[in-house]
């Protein structure tokens, strides 16, 4: 392909990307109430609703709260299970590796509706206690941790582990000392990604979650229904706050491995 | 007595017992609501009533003809932008192809309510043109998940093997379509079933856009709002079989490294 076509298409695609995201974030600080409509002035009131709205402060602290706690949980149900399944006998370890499999290919809303029978219609779990949104986001985040682990697993150097033990390390101790720091990397992409996941989950929370909590998509999803613009505008603010918190993450994750690439040298 | 002795192996076991009770468990209990009624009786009711129904058939139809174009929209954009990222001199090909990606990290809803906006601005009332916009959004939605396989499978082709074909004389465009394009095959795959999936369910995408056509995602929805968890477990059992086949044919394509949805971070 010629090189002016090469930028031209790749210039198109990402003007189909971020040209809305952009105009949201422009009008955002605006008082306008609808994207092409008249701008009266520069305005942070959509900011400061974010703060000042009770229902909307809680959905965020909600939402947050939610992924960051069951990303932990996956973190570590599936960083044990990855270590032990990897050292287990053939059948075991394609057992699991099979089972993870399923809610990895497994369209959200059919692992939502399933999870929401067994434990809200068979098992009269309550939605109110939490238990099925908290099992739900596990079970949807929890095979990607394992999946980001097990190939630390096989990059590692097992006779470390047999060294350690060698020198007088309980089992425990190697497990430890030597083989979960190798897996750092690993366990910590697996954790960002299970946040991400619940963060931008939809199915699996309106199939098992308490009716009077929402995270940002099923609140997102029933304001778009509703015509409060004032909410609506508020939207348009934490649209833009999330993209500058994305846009940071992805900076700062670059200068830090640029930065470990250059003291590897 | 026998002292218990660690073993490394026997870490799986919580994580073996969480896919036994909500994974596999979920699974069996689907397949056995979407057999019965509501006092439990076995029945065919509900598969015939799915069958030989056409309003749900026609679902079916209409959530097929949605998913193909949508992924054949979203193969035809990612395409080349992978093949111009990966194949490109850039020294930090990385951060372009994060360019690419980064919307994906930012909440759906969020994005496609910036999407709607920019719509109603070109459109006027976007209600007029159902289909196209539910295209639009689901592409706008889904085209990280097609970018990311293609450019790790083109990123992997070995550029000997290009070099080979033009040195026996064939031109670019033999090049391409007898080397390049075959290369590339496990990706386009990993790539189609990333999006073929979720845009057959996403229903949200559509009630956002205004689009009252039901998919097999909507239909789960409805059934899920009047309480039908029999036929609910019908149409998540239809999903089921139909990701099971798409599962079958992709894995004689299998491609280990390119199709994980946390591929980059």
């Amino acid at each position: 392909m010629k090189n002016a076509f090469k930028f031209i298409w790749l210039g198109v695609v990402l003007l189909f990307i971020y040209v809305p995201v952009a105009v949201l974030a422009v009008y955002s600080f605006t008082d306008a109430a609808m994207v092409g409509g008249n701008i009266g002035g520069f305005s942070f009131d959509n900011y400061l609703n974010l703060f000042k709205n009770e229902e909307l402060r809680s959905m965020i602290f909600g939402t947050l709260v939610l992924a960051f706690v069951c990303a932990a949980i996956s973190t570590v149900l599936a960083t044990l299970g990855a270590i032990g399944s990897f050292y287990s006998k053939r059948i075991t370890k394609s057992l699991i590796n099979t089972a993870n499999q399923i809610p990895v290919v497994n369209a959200d809303i059919v692992t939502g509706f399933s999870v929401c029978i067994l434990l809200i219609v068979i098992l009269r779990i309550g939605k109110d206690t939490f238990i099925p949104l908290g099992v739900g986001h596990v079970v949807l985040t929890a095979p990607f941790v394992y999946l980001s682990i097990i190939p630390k697993l096989k990059q590692m150097d097992n006779s470390l582990y047999e060294a350690a033990l060698d020198l007088g390390a309980t089992p425990v101790q190697a497990l430890f000392k030597v083989v979960l720091p190798q897996l750092i990397p690993g366990i910590l992409s697996g954790f960002m990604l299970a946040v991400t996941l619940s963060l931008d989950d939809y199915f699996v929370t309106t199939y098992t979650k308490p009716s009077t909590f929402d995270t940002i998509s099923t609140y997102v999803v029933n304001a778009t229904k509703g015509s409060q613009t004032e909410i609506k505008t508020a939207l348009w603010a934490l649209s833009t706050l999330i993209f500058v918190i994305v846009i940071a993450l992805v900076v700062a994750m670059n200068l830090l491995s640029g930065r470990k690439k250059e003291a590897a040298k | 007595m026998t002292k218990l002795r660690f073993n490394r192996s026997q870490l799986c076991i919580p994580y073996a017992v969480f896919l036994i009770l909500f994974v596999i468990a979920p699974l069996v209990v689907i397949v056995y609501y979407a057999f019965t009624n509501g006092q439990g009786n076995f029945t065919f009711a509900n598969f015939i009533n799915f069958f030989a129904g056409t309003n749900t058939l026609g679902t079916l139809v209409y959530s097929f003809a949605l998913a193909t174009v949508t992924t054949l929209v979203c193969l035809v954009i990612a395409y080349p932008t992978a093949y111009v990222l990966a194949r490109s001199n850039f020294k930090k090909k990385y951060v372009l192809l994060m360019l690419f990606v980064l919307p994906m990290w930012i909440n759906f809803t969020l994005r496609i309510t910036a999407l709607k906006e920019i719509l109603t601005v070109f459109e006027g009332n976007i209600a007029k043109y159902p289909f196209l916009n539910s295209v639009i959004g689901m592409t706008y939605d889904f085209l990280p998940f097609m970018i990311l396989p293609l450019y790790t499978s083109l990123l992997k082709l070995d550029k000997s093997l290009l070099e080979a074909a033009s040195d026996l004389g064939a031109n670019r465009f033999t090049v391409f379509m007898r080397v390049t394009l075959p290369l590339s095959v496990p990706g386009i795959i990993s790539g189609m079933t990333m999006v073929l999936l979720p845009s057959m369910t996403n229903y949200v995408v559509l009630d956002m856009l205004y689009n009252s056509t039901y998919i097999m995602g909507s239909l789960i929805g409805s059934y899920f709002s009047a309480y039908d968890w029999n036929n609910g477990s019908l149409i998540s059992l239809v999903l089921l079989v139909i990701i099971f086949l798409v599962t079958l044919v992709t894995n004689r394509f299998s491609d280990k490294d390119a199709g994980n949805r946390g591929a980059v971070l």
